[in-house]
């Protein structure tokens, strides 16, 4: 089995990863050279809140990494485990490739049940059947496969909650961070031109950004989903668009305000080319807005998501993420005896995305917000 | 005034167009009417007849963008640009594809139970907002400002599915204060909006009551408030008349964008809670894939922001003597 066999359809999405991880290791090393981005480092150490925020957001941030690189092992018999062969040939015959997250809990995955379990019973509530006479029904306890195997119980078709929810990670990270690749270089890229250039440039791009922020988000989201399908893709594709233009009339506003100082009106007599200005000068000198942005409207889309997936223009059934298992939770509700372990666990492993995101995203503003840095 | 007026007008209207083109890129140049007939229809079982005869029932059957067949006027008017988007201009909003039901009159008659759920959510949380906020700013850092802050960030931090789950499990199966679901005019109106205007507020308090508490926070280290403090004013005079006024400007300005707002129903409640409003409707619309409703809804949408956007300058104008109309004001 070759490194290029191994891989297969994973090759692009395992490259993409590593791509994105070097990239954010590039800028923080950036970053930490400039004394500005120190002292507010240093700001943020300080607080207790906000690094325990970042412990826990680089825990999620590792579970979803480990799953978004994958490659393909050897398909084993069902039966007998002996890795299957082709009949003809004799070659080891390879299944369709598992994230690393998905071979580390590959125990997990395996152990499914027939239907609902508790948290860590030994007996599911499986089966219920009319009662004496024909009258109610009873629901029979009937023993697991796997007793005591699932730390947070099992759906409707006996798979692993805990996993679900682990699974579910990749899908919220994904959207926060692609959302925010989409978005982020676009508003930067067009508010500092519309507000350093100003003139028909300005203009237009004001234009463009009324006409786009006037449709209501959700439903713009709602049409481009409706039109282009439901997936994780085209979903941070039009959260993307959708959720540029503030940040664009913000930096447009900065950059108007930039462009007077001194330094930049001397360095426009000195004959600086425009794109180095606008590189050098502007871009740094903005960048603190554009993290706060970034890190204070990331919980925002994690929350959306889960909205948007019950409202079925979010992710597809075929992917896991917590705004399915909270719409699979409606029914699971009305059920006797209660099945509530699927709606806690994809409640609790949201607050524990969306609550140390929302703290660190208020340090950092104080951090780098100049206005509000009072001590 | 007038003058002002005009010039805002002249500025909504190339908006709307845009949008209207927008829309129509996103519904006909992407999804062509054919993609449109065979999603209707179902994949495979449609036969190219079946298909022509979706389309021109539906009237989506013309050109596109012009259409060479006919003559002078009509080579313009008879096309899907003109009878499907740029009718919406001219308030033609058209028939649904699925039920062919006429759409005004359909989202007439559910604009009032939207507006029974979201006006009330709006008028609470404005009000909560304000007093919370307020409080929270006076004690600034002391042990009330905290908590509230604390409480802020677990609000803003859980979503919305989770507030309104938990409470219809909690208030109308184990307690049964209140129907699970359900809208109905008249006297038990009260009863079946209560839960749904309660999950309402709470979702949307957290961040509120953080923005307004930034607003009076920033508005009471002003140098008015200084020199109202040395006047000897009492704290609460100055809280109360001098800075609320000034703060509540940008707040109350607001609020016509917002109620107009308030028209597109909110959907996640409407849909829980089984009423009859326009954000339940564009969902029936989104999962039967209607997509002469969602056109429609997308574009009264931005109508509706347009429009509240214009009022709200206006408003800005009155509340501010500063402001001078027909300055360089831009949204």
């Amino acid at each position: 089995m070759t490194l290029a066999e191994a891989l297969g359809s994973w090759t692009g999405q395992n490259l993409l990863t590593l791509a994105l991880a070097a990239l954010a290791v590039w800028g923080g090393w950036r970053c930490s050279r400039r004394e500005h981005w120190r002292l507010a480092w240093r700001q943020l150490r300080r607080r207790r809140a906000a690094m325990a925020s970042l412990v826990i957001l680089s825990g999620y941030l590792l579970v979803a990494l480990l799953d978004s690189v994958g490659w393909r092992s050897p398909a084993v018999s069902p039966d007998t485990g002996e890795p299957l062969r082709r009949p003809d040939t004799g070659e080891v015959v390879l299944d369709g490739g598992r994230s690393a997250l998905d071979h580390l809990l590959s125990g997990l995955r395996r152990r499914r049940e027939r239907s609902y379990s508790a948290p860590l019973a030994d007996t599911g509530l499986a089966m219920t059947r009319m009662g004496e006479g024909g009258r109610g029904r009873v629901a029979v306890p009937e023993p697991l496969r796997f007793p005591g195997a699932h730390p947070l119980g099992t759906d409707r078709v006996g798979e692993d909650v805990l996993y679900q929810a682990l699974k579910s990670i990749r899908t919220g990270m994904v959207i926060g961070v692609l959302t925010t690749l989409l978005a982020v270089p676009l508003a930067l890229l067009l508010g500092i031109l519309s507000g350093y250039f100003g003139g028909w440039v300005d203009d237009l791009l004001q234009y463009v950004c009324i006409v786009l922020s006037s449709i209501p988000t959700i439903l713009f989201i709602a049409a481009f989903m409706l039109v282009f399908g439901q997936g994780l893709p085209q979903l941070c594709l039009a959260m993307g668009i959708a959720s540029w233009t503030g940040l664009y009339r913000l930096l447009r506003g900065e950059t108007l305000r930039l462009r007077e100082a001194d330094y930049i009106q001397a360095a426009i007599g000195l004959g600086v080319p425009h794109w180095r200005i606008l590189l050098r000068h502007i871009v740094p000198n903005v960048m603190h807005l554009v993290l706060i942005t970034a890190i204070l409207r990331f919980s925002s889309e994690v929350l959306a998501e889960a909205a948007l997936t019950y409202l079925g223009i979010g992710v597809g059934a075929d992917t896991y993420s917590w705004g399915s298992m909270i719409n699979d939770a409606r029914t699971e509700l009305t059920r006797e005896p209660l099945v509530w372990w699927k709606l806690t666990a994809a409640f609790a492993f949201m607050l524990g995305l969306v609550l140390p995101a929302n703290l660190l995203g208020d340090a950092v503003r104080d951090a780098l917000d100049p206005r509000l840095r009072t001590e | 005034m007038l003058i002002y007026l005009l010039r805002r007008l002249a500025y909504v209207i190339p908006t709307l167009i845009g949008v209207n083109l927008l829309v129509f890129a996103l519904f006909f140049l992407v999804n062509t009417p054919d993609d449109m007939a065979r999603e209707a229809l179902g994949d495979k079982a449609s036969s190219p007849e079946q298909l022509a005869h979706w389309k021109a029932s539906r009237g989506y059957d013309l050109p596109l963008l012009w259409n060479g067949g006919a003559a002078g006027a009509a080579k313009v008017t008879r096309t899907v640009l003109w009878t499907k988007s740029l009718s919406l201009l001219w308030g033609d909003l058209g028939r649904s594809d699925m039920t062919r039901e006429l759409i005004g009159p359909a989202l007439r008659e559910r604009v009032v139970p939207s507006l029974c759920v979201s006006l009330p959510v709006f008028l609470a949380t404005l009000l909560l907002n304000i007093v919370l906020a307020m409080q929270s700013a006076r004690r600034r850092g002391g042990a009330f400002d905290m908590n509230v802050q604390l409480l802020c960030v677990l609000l803003m931090s859980v979503s919305s599915l989770i507030y309104i789950i938990a409470g219809q499990y909690a208030f109308a199966k184990v307690m049964r204060l209140t129907p699970v679901s359900g809208f109905q005019p008249g006297r038990d109106m009260a009863l079946f909006l209560a839960l749904p205007v309660v999950t309402g507020v709470v979702s949307s308090l957290g961040g509120g009551v953080r923005l307004y508490r930034t607003l009076f926070l920033e508005e009471m280290g002003r140098d008015y408030v200084r020199t109202a403090r040395a006047k000897g004013l009492s704290e609460a005079r100055i809280l109360y008349v001098h800075v609320l006024r000034n703060a509540l400007i940008p707040i109350v300005t607001n609020v016509p964008l917002q109620l107009l707002m308030l028209m597109t129903g909110n959907m996640l409640l409407e849909n829980f809670f089984s009423i009859p409003g326009l954000g339940g409707y564009t969902i029936g619309a989104l999962r039967s894939q209607d997509f002469a409703v969602v056109r429609t809804m997308v574009f009264l949408g931005s109508v509706l922001y347009m429009l509240g956007m214009l009022l709200s300058d206006i408003c800005y104008c009155l509340a501010d003597p500063r402001v001078r109309l027909g300055g360089g004001a831009r949204p």
